[in-house]
């Protein structure tokens, strides 16, 4: 898939792997993004590709975790940190420490906060540069990676950025690949201990299921198939968008309500 | 000079013999241990091979007379040759039964002559084609042989010329026949066979002379989950076990298989004689360019070309996929192709396991390589975080119910029966039988309930696909579920549901428990409900349908009888397709095969749907959710009347007689009043 000439041999790629939770069961799995990432690693040629994850081990977030071993390999390197923490500085040490020449991770977490900030607090800590939503990698030489980002709508822009950097995946990056039992249960777990900084504020917070958000259905008045597949491929349009500049916040606030009232979204 | 050189040559055949079968053996040995009773297994090898193989055998008559004369034949000559010639005891009527059996082998070999003389494609030609010659080379030699031993003829009859053909024609004969046999000749599979009778994976497929045992062993034989360190599935020959190569190296290429496979009939590349043979090819090492029957089909190339393909007994059956381009032994979409239907398995005289084979290697694909073809990773993925293929919401399995009201096993506890709904539940098709047997079971008042959300998929499709890691976990927690309740039977409108509920899971209960309840076929409750009275059916639907045997219900578990009891029931016009019970043809939904998706020339639904059409039926009855949408997306080809396909609990739901009993005494539960009643 990938052009296998062009990678620097060698190569160091840590990717980043959090315990995911299927959305209709609430399971504990392989992260779809992550394995996304994971799956991108697996196309470079000659790469020494490691596993990391910051969390809490018991027996269904092992489980997840071996999603990941059973994609093709031997061990996994586990920062233990119990419930609640924040991964960030145990994350950022233990990158510090191994230096790797790429980090890849998903977009944001499927479970926890899933802010989708990590990435970036990452970034910022570590002083290395930060690409989002990558569909492939097409290069690494001499230090630098061609990359190819995925936009809206099937575009794609090529950047080249100095590594080390971080770059994160979505659903624009291949498909993971089947993960095998055999090899995921005969995996090994590195268990390290990183430096654990409590979250406080987390642990006060209150997470309770999201309500299905109101959804406006769509209605295609379209006479012929002409028109449907039209409308069908069109780009999502505001359309009656409104722009309000220079105005107070109360007078924002009131238009947002007013906004909402009408859509019937507040009653 | 005969007398010197007849002992000479039997006996160095027989000692040649010896040493090609401490060959063979060792090449059986290579496969993993599967302890077997050895002496108890010699001793069943008559009994198997006259009873339950001559029962395989004996569907073409023909073929069956001439193997009894050849094979028969054989033996005997054999037998008396050795103590007439080889020890010199012709006195008595011994060299007169030895000429008696020798000329009816010869009209067995002339029979076996007749057959090749235009062979059906199904058959292997190559070195088979010479064996009606090496036959009668045997029979006539030591017929003529003989003679003078009876003193028909005079011992020095002919000459030393004569008596050095006769020598030759002898040593042909026995070549062929005593050595070729353990040298890997087309006798092999009469020495394999006779031992792969007696130390058969599966002896419970044969009958005892107490008649038990039902004859019938299909459910998968259990993976061990336990040691985690140990590599899962089949990926070289020597990870079948032995007596599994044993069995394939049994295969005497009559192709039988070939002709009723499905996937072979389709264009996909699978061919289950060409398989076996290529396990053989495997354990002994070499390329399969020697294979002289049909090869795989190839939607591209119209067929495989034979001699691409090579493999060892260490090395790797299905090339792994980092190896670019790359040939093994078979490819990935020969095993993949199979729809585990089970008909070769049902015609093959050797009673070679073609689907256990395929699901073996199937295991080490899934489980090791994580190469599960087409939608088949995202159907397993599902099955781990939702318990069904299709990931719908687990808490949704009743929502077509949402009027029906049916009694959960949750509340009640106990039942008479527990309907088992499957995954049909999420498929609107399937939620309509499933509507019609609630239907026919209130009428007929029968106090069921069903598990609601706490079912799970049985792990059919799972197990098929090689995942057993997913069919063991599903199993154990159905098992569990199960075990909380009090009922006296299940009843389930999904055959494979009711395949591995009834066969498959009791190996995986816990230690002291087992499955201590009946599982039905809903064809065979509702024809129990019928005999006992306790439906009362409107006749009058004047429909000409036919049967559709779905594998599971059929092949697997030997209810040919009931479904078409129902439908007489009913009072419709019955006709039968050409392929029905246990010949039925699959549908081609089984064993994954719609998920995986190989690629074929047709497609399988098309073909049943033809056999069908030829019925000139207005509808096909089927008992199959699987079934069910494999014909319905079956695409009527221009000028086709669409033929309708019908459930059998569909059928029996609109027959039921909604009038308002006359006398709600309860009736007398005889049968033969029940059929006249619902008959007239």
């Amino acid at each position: 898939m990938q052009p296998e000439s062009a990678m620097t041999p060698g190569l160091e790629v840590t990717v980043l792997v959090s315990v995911g939770r299927h959305p209709l069961t609430g399971r504990a799995r392989r992260a779809d993004q992550d394995a996304r990432g994971v799956e991108l690693a697996r196309s470079f040629a000659d790469a020494q590709v490691r596993l990391l994850h910051a969390g809490m081990r018991d027996e269904s977030s092992e489980a997840a975790l071996r999603g990941y071993l059973g994609m093709g390999f031997t061990e996994l390197s586990l920062l233990e940190q119990p419930q609640g923490a924040d991964v960030l500085p145990a994350l950022a040490e233990a990158l510090d420490a191994t230096s790797p020449h790429l980090v890849i991770t998903g977009e944001r977490a499927e479970r926890g906060e899933g802010s989708g900030l990590l990435p970036y607090l990452l970034a910022e800590r570590l002083g290395w540069p930060l690409v989002s939503g990558l569909a492939a990698v097409e290069s690494v030489e001499d230090g630098v990676a061609t990359l190819l980002q995925a936009l809206p709508r099937g575009q794609r822009r090529r950047l080249k950025v100095r590594l080390p950097a971080i770059v994160t995946v979505d659903d624009a990056a291949p498909a993971p690949r089947q993960s095998a039992y055999g090899p995921a249960r005969r995996g090994a777990f590195e268990a390290t201990a990183g430096p654990v900084s409590v979250d406080d504020e987390w642990a006060a917070w209150h997470v309770q299921p999201a309500r299905q958000r109101p959804k406006r259905l769509k209605i295609v008045k379209a006479a012929s198939a002409r028109d449907r597949f039209k409308a069908a491929a069109a780009k999502a349009e505001g359309g009656s968008g409104q722009v309000l500049t220079d105005v107070t916040p109360t007078q924002g606030a009131e238009a947002i309500l007013t906004l909402l009232r009408e859509e019937d979204v507040l009653r | 000079m005969l007398d010197t050189l007849l002992p000479i040559l039997i006996f160095a055949a027989l000692a040649l013999a010896a040493v090609g079968a401490v060959r063979r053996i060792r090449l059986w040995r290579q496969g993993r241990p599967s302890p077997v009773p050895v002496l108890r297994g010699l001793a069943t090898v008559p009994r198997r091979y006259l009873v339950d193989l001559h029962h395989v055998v004996a569907r073409d008559k023909v073929m069956s007379n001439t193997h009894v004369a050849t094979a028969g034949g054989f033996v005997a000559a054999m037998g008396l040759a050795i103590v007439v010639h080889g020890l010199g005891l012709a006195e008595g009527v011994l060299g007169w039964l030895l000429l008696a059996v020798s000329a009816t082998m010869f009209a067995g070999s002339l029979f076996v002559a007749r057959r090749r003389r235009d062979p059906p494609a199904r058959l292997s030609k190559g070195p088979w084609m010479r064996l009606p010659k090496s036959l009668m080379a045997f029979s006539l030699g030591i017929f003529v042989v003989t003679l003078p031993a009876v003193g028909v003829l005079p011992a020095d009859a002919g000459g030393w010329l004569v008596a050095l053909v006769l020598a030759g024609v002898v040593a042909w004969g026995l070549a062929e026949l005593v050595f070729g046999m353990t040298w890997g000749g087309p006798m092999k599979h009469a020495f394999a066979g006779a031992l792969h009778l007696a130390f058969h994976r599966r002896p419970e497929r044969f009958s005892t002379k107490k008649g038990s045992g039902g004859n019938r062993s299909t459910g998968l034989k259990a993976l061990d989950l336990e040691d985690d360190q140990a590599p899962l599935g089949v990926e070289t020959p020597s990870d079948f076990t032995w007596n599994q190569l044993l069995g394939f190296d049994a295969c005497v290429q009559c192709g039988r298989c070939e002709a009723v496979c499905p996937a072979f009939a389709a264009g996909q590349p699978l061919n289950p004689k060409k398989l076996i043979q290529d396990m053989v090819v495997g354990m002994a090492g070499g390329s399969d360019a020697h294979y002289a029957g049909s090869p795989y089909p190839s939607p591209e190339r119209g067929d495989q070309p034979v001699g691409e393909h090579q493999g060892s007994p260490h090395g790797p059956i299905v090339a792994p996929a980092s190896t670019k381009d790359g040939k093994a032994l078979v490819d990935a979409e020969t095993l993949w192709s199979c729809t585990t239907c089970r008909a070769c398995v049902e015609e093959c005289p050797m009673m070679i396991e073609h689907v256990d084979a395929i699901v073996d290697m199937r295991r080490h694909l899934t489980l090791e390589e994580g190469a599960t073809p087409g939608k088949g990773a995202e159907v397993i993925d599902n099955l781990i975080a939702t318990d069904n293929p299709g990931g719908f919401d687990p808490g949704g399995r009743l929502n077509w119910a949402a009027d029906l009201e049916l009694p959960l096993m949750a509340d009640v506890e106990r039942a008479e029966v527990l309907l088992w709904l499957g995954d049909g539940v999420f498929d609107m098709r399937n939620q309509r039988t499933l509507r019609a047997l609630v239907k026919v079971l209130r009428a007929a008042g029968v106090d069921f309930a069903v598990l609601g959300n706490e079912e799970r998929d049985s792990g059919d499709v799972a197990r098929r696909l090689g995942d057993e890691a997913t069919f063991q976990s599903l199993a154990r927690r159905n098992i569990a579920t199960l075990s909380q309740y009090r009922f006296d039977c299940i009843v389930t409108c999904d055959p494979h549901s009711f395949h591995v509920l009834k066969n498959e899971y009791g190996a995986f209960y816990p230690e002291g428990q087992e499955s201590g309840y009946p599982v039905w076929h809903h064809s065979t409750f509702i024809n129990q409900l019928i005999e006992a009275g306790r439906l009362r059916l409107a006749p009058g639907q004047a429909a000409r349908v036919t049967y559709h045997d779905p594998c599971y219900l059929g092949r697997y578990n030997g209810e040919y009888e009931a479904p078409r009891a129902v439908l007489q029931a009913l009072g419709v016009e019955l006709v039968e397709m050409q392929r029905s019970g246990y010949r039925s043809r699959c549908c081609g939904g089984g064993g994954g095969a719609p998920v995986t998706d190989i690629p074929g020339k047709q497609r399988i639904p098309d073909m049943r749907m033809g056999d069908v059409r030829e019925t000139q039926a207005e509808q096909v009855v089927v008992g199959c959710p699987q079934c069910t949408a494999m014909f319905e997306g079956v695409v009527p080809s221009a000028g086709d009347e669409e033929v309708a396909v019908k459930d059998i609990a569909e059928m029996v739901a609109a027959a039921l007689d909604t009038t308002p009993e006359a006398a709600p005494a309860p009736r007398d539960a005889s049968t033969a009043q029940a059929t006249e009643e619902v008959m007239s």
